[in-house]
């Protein structure tokens, strides 16, 4: 374990006001950083100082801040999350930077990720894509006995793997064609394994590839960066999932 | 009802035909090359026999292919540039920084440029086009005689236009971004059809680069080769 210490960092952070077309850079100089806290323990630090000298804090997302909700997420010196693999933003620590290092925070871009305020952008066109087709409409009764349905253990794995996207949105933030293929391909690859699933296989693949297009998100070029951000390692294999789920659903129809 | 046209163009679709036609663009330039080596044995017989073949043994085949080269061309096109096009719209303020995740990612100086290599590959087909289909014929005197039969005589072509320096730079370029192209195109391909598989895909995706020297460099072996016999193979 590399030691505790303080350190300074100079903030280059996009800010937008609400309903403002353009945002805009700003900087701040946060001081007597503990290294053993959090990045957005940091973004408190900068909020506290904005608020006793009057000025407006920052508004970022964040909610668990665990890694498990989603919630929070930051483009890092060109990076969604950070410069640490698997892990969501409110889990980089500050042990990762440099004294007096300057650290570019921007929100995560896209068309259809409509700037709020700050850094925090509408993420529920993920909501909508999971609308059309991203659940399982049966009726689920009383619980059945374990191993009623058989299930091959590396379908389980597989789609327990796609199942825990969480849905932050760092794979659309770090494609270089802003698209949600790997979000779409994991909620329709947890499905797509599951006996559970087949029922409804042919809607599902065809109506949310529908919706992911409608609102708007590029497509995939196969350059990979999602798979590298993903604080869940979702890898890209769900999207050729998808696309053959999306080739079974038109030859079906 | 099957696959409609709202299918084909979706995000899925365009790129399933982006894929389809960019295979079969390699196919046919790797057809194009290995005949093209028939150069290489310095005898003119060789070669000329060979585009005698293409052009008059082939019969309604040859149009089939040359249409649905075209075809396959268009499609290839067509699909790029509306994809290219998604993303200029789909991401309005761009980043101020950007970098790449590392690790797993796939993202290459290659994978970026796909549109720019694309472009200067088209660029480049139609001016090989005019220099060799379009260019002197039978009618300008390149005529000889093979196995009794009078045809256009594409060897003399051949060797006449790469004696040129400036034919041979323009081709190793031209040739190096068709390389950089396939680079990231072939095991791409495959990812857009939905093939991929945890023990494949590594191999493809190494196979690309294999595939990616072999048109980068067995374009310019050819031309360079003359170049540099001066024309006496
Ligand atoms: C002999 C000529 C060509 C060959 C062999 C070829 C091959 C390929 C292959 C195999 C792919 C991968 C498909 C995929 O990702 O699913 C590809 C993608 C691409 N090609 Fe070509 N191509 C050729 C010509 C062109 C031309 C003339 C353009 C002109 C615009 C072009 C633009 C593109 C673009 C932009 C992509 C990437 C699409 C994306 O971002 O997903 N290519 N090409």
């Amino acid at each position: 374990m590399s030691e505790t210490k303080n350190i300074t960092v100079h903030l280059k952070v996009w800010r937008q006001k609400r309903n403002e077309k353009k945002g805009r850079f700003e900087s701040y100089t946060v001081k007597d950083v503990s290294t053993d806290s959090s990045f957005l323990e940091m973004l408190d630090l900068l909020n506290e100082d904005l608020t006793k000298s009057g000025k407006e804090p920052l508004e970022f997302d964040s909610d668990c801040r665990e890694g498990i909700c989603g919630t929070c997420g930051l483009v890092i010196n060109g990076v969604a999350h950070g410069p640490q693999q698997a892990i969501a933003t409110c889990q980089l620590h500050m042990r990762k930077f440099k004294d007096g290092e300057t650290l570019t925070i921007e929100p995560f871009r896209a068309k259809p990720f409509t700037p709020i305020k700050d850094l925090i952008v509408d993420r529920s066109a993920f909501d909508r894509i999971i609308s059309k087709g991203g659940y399982v409409s049966t009726n689920a009764g009383s619980p059945q006995d374990a191993n009623a349905i058989l299930i091959p253990k590396k379908n389980s794995d597989l789609a327990m793997d796609a199942a825990s996207c969480i849905g932050c949105g760092a794979c659309v933030a770090a494609c270089p064609n802003a698209s949600a293929s790997l979000f779409t391909s994991a909620k329709i690859s947890q499905y797509a394994l599951l006996p559970q699933g087949q029922p409804e296989a042919t809607r599902r693949a065809s109506q949310m590839v529908d919706q992911m297009d409608l609102e708007g998100f590029g497509n995939c070029s196969n350059h990979g960066e999602c798979e590298a951000v993903c604080p869940k390692q979702i890898t890209i294999a769900n999207i050729a999932r998808m696309r053959r789920e999306f080739f079974k659903a038109a030859l079906r129809s | 009802m099957a696959l409609t046209s709202s299918m084909l163009f979706s995000s899925v679709g365009k790129k399933l035909l982006n894929a389809v036609s960019g295979l079969t663009l390699l196919g046919f330039i790797l057809a194009h090359l290995i005949g093209n080596l028939t150069l290489l044995t310095g005898n003119s017989d060789a070669f000329n026999a060979y585009g005698h073949f293409l052009i008059h043994k082939t019969g309604v085949l040859l149009y089939v292919f040359e249409y649905g080269l075209i075809v396959f061309f268009l499609l290839h096109i067509i699909t790029a540039v509306s994809v290219w096009w998604d993303q200029q719209v789909a991401r309005p303020t761009s980043y101020k920084k950007t970098a790449s995740g590392g690790d797993t990612s796939k993202k290459t100086l290659s994978s970026t440029t796909m549109i720019y290599t694309g472009a200067l590959i088209l660029v480049f087909a139609i001016m090989h086009l005019i220099t060799f289909k379009y260019g002197p014929a039978e009618a300008q005197g390149y005529t000889t005689i093979v196995d009794g039969v009078e045809m256009r005589d594409l060897y003399r072509l051949s060797i006449e236009v790469f004696l040129k320096p400036g034919y041979l730079i323009w081709y190793i370029i031209a040739n190096a971004l068709l390389g950089l192209h396939i680079r990231h195109g072939f095991w791409s391909a495959f990812q857009s059809l939905g093939l991929n598989h945890p023990r494949c895909t590594p191999i493809l995706y190494k196979l690309g680069i294999v595939v990616a020297l072999i048109m980068g460099f067995g374009f310019v072996v050819i031309p360079a080769y003359i170049y540099f016999k001066g024309g006496v193979l």
